[in-house]
């Protein structure tokens, strides 16, 4: 690596450094852009203890889910999580810690650590089990309660384009909480499917400035559908 | 007779304005999207990060990339836009969507809500639901008037988590349309068929019925 050129080659140069008990933050919606094969390299790694930050946990043999089997997920704070067989039994016999947070209180907490806010006020979750233990005010009359802003050892983030300085761009809905988890990451590592030379890609579509990224990377994906739909031809 | 899940769909439907940004739960509010009258235009949110949500793509068109909340793969209506997690919820919690519609396991009289855990058994997460309620003003809860057992799920006080307190106004069943004011559900329309009655029988929290019960038009 040389000047702002965050190219790396190997995954496990990608992933380096990455040690027991860290939090990691990974983008990704249910399985659509999910950093794959940096999920897939902390499986081989094997690093245990690990509190993970992310909308959902994959399902049963992919994504986030791979690392259920070898208890490689100590705690875990996301939304939704129904999707997966194995982190219900791990949740239920209390193997696995588990947070569940509103998305977009997590989506903000993501945004406000990588921004440098401590924590932020917000209405959802107001006389809810998220409210518990948490500080409430009122503005305006109505109330609200304190949300801490999370940052992460590492934040694993996939992207479509990147120029080799690290500026990336998402596509379509492939895009949700990447741009988030790449600011909150003490370390932030991007796999991409494309890497071009600085300068190609417009500054006026950039997504997510270079700033935040510190370890790049292309790669291939399966990109593996959850729920198929669709309707006839010709419709 | 109790309305199906279509129809349930097609009666929230008509509460749609031409012009509406309207973010449809999974369940029943998906469906609401196939009743759209044709005369008025509205754009669907998807709260992973999609305005303007359109048709289920053919065979050809499926991109895994593309997907609703629910994680269907879907398409892209003309004129939409595609953003992160953070201004989706922007949008959401900033009282910029003008319809939300989403399920329920229960509903109360002081417009409490409960419908993402039952505790012991089915732990799945909120998802976007606590942002929803907390920042639409303009909310339908849609879900069936009691359980397959008969046990009313528009209630005194919900028994379950809330994943939102007083934020719920109207609420559409298979049976009634009602609305919540003054810690008290009001029967606006009940389903072509059944009685005002039955309705009262199977509301367990108070429920006031006016005089003259309208049925449901379609």
């Amino acid at each position: 690596m040389a000047g702002f050129n965050k190219v790396v080659n190997s995954y496990e140069e990608a992933m380096a450094g990455l040690t027991d008990n860290m939090t990691v933050i990974a983008g990704g919606f249910g399985l659509c852009g999910i950093p794959e094969n940096l999920i897939a390299e902390i499986n081989r790694k094997g690093t245990k203890g690990l509190t993970l930050v992310s909308n959902n946990c994959g399902v049963d043999d992919f994504g986030l889910g791979v690392l259920l089997p070898n208890r490689q997920i100590k705690k875990i704070i996301a939304s939704y999580v129904g999707e997966n067989a194995e982190f219900e039994r791990q949740m239920m016999s209390g193997e696995l810690e588990v947070e569940l947070t509103p998305q977009g209180t997590l989506a903000e907490k993501m945004r406000a650590g990588g921004a440098g806010i401590p924590a932020f006020y917000t209405a959802t979750g107001v006389g809810t089990p998220v409210a518990e233990g948490k500080d409430e005010r009122q503005f305006n009359g109505r109330n609200y309660i304190l949300e801490e802003a999370i940052t992460g050892d590492f934040a694993i983030v996939k992207a479509w384009k990147a120029d080799k300085y690290g500026n990336l761009v998402f596509r379509k809905t492939a895009r949700n909480f990447n741009p988030m988890a790449a600011m909150a990451g003490k370390i932030t590592v991007v796999e991409v499917e494309e890497i071009v030379e600085p300068g190609e890609l417009d500054p006026d579509q950039i997504h997510t400035p270079g700033i935040y990224v510190n370890r790049l990377i292309q790669g291939t994906f399966e990109k593996r559908i959850e729920q198929r739909t669709t309707r006839p031809s010709g419709e | 007779m109790a309305l199906s899940r279509e129809q349930i769909a097609q009666r929230v439907a008509q509460e749609l304005q031409d012009g509406y940004y309207v973010n449809l739960g999974i369940g029943i509010p998906t469906l609401v999207a196939n009743f759209v009258p044709e005369d008025i235009e509205v754009m669907l949110q998807s709260e992973n990060g999609l305005l303007g949500m359109g048709q289920f793509p053919t065979e050809e068109e499926i991109d895994a990339d593309l997907i609703n909340a629910g994680k269907q793969t879907v398409t892209m209506a003309t004129g939409a836009s595609i953003f992160d997690s953070a201004e989706s919820f922007a949008m959401i919690r900033g009282g910029h969507v003008d319809l939300t519609v989403l399920g329920a396991f229960e509903v109360d009289v002081n417009g409490n809500i409960a419908s993402y855990m039952i505790p012991g058994k089915l732990i799945k997460g909120m998802g976007g639901a606590m942002d929803l309620v907390a920042g639409a003003d303009n909310i339908i809860v849609t879900m069936t008037h009691a359980s397959k057992h008969g046990k009313s799920k528009l209630l005194t006080n919900c028994s379950l988590p809330l994943t939102g307190k007083g934020c719920i106004k109207k609420v559409l069943t298979d049976l009634a349309f009602i609305e919540i004011k003054n810690g008290q559900f009001h029967l606006l329309e009940r389903a072509p068929g059944v009685t005002v009655e039955e309705i009262i029988k199977l509301t367990q929290g108070e429920l006031v019925v006016p005089d003259v019960v309208p049925e449901m038009q379609f």
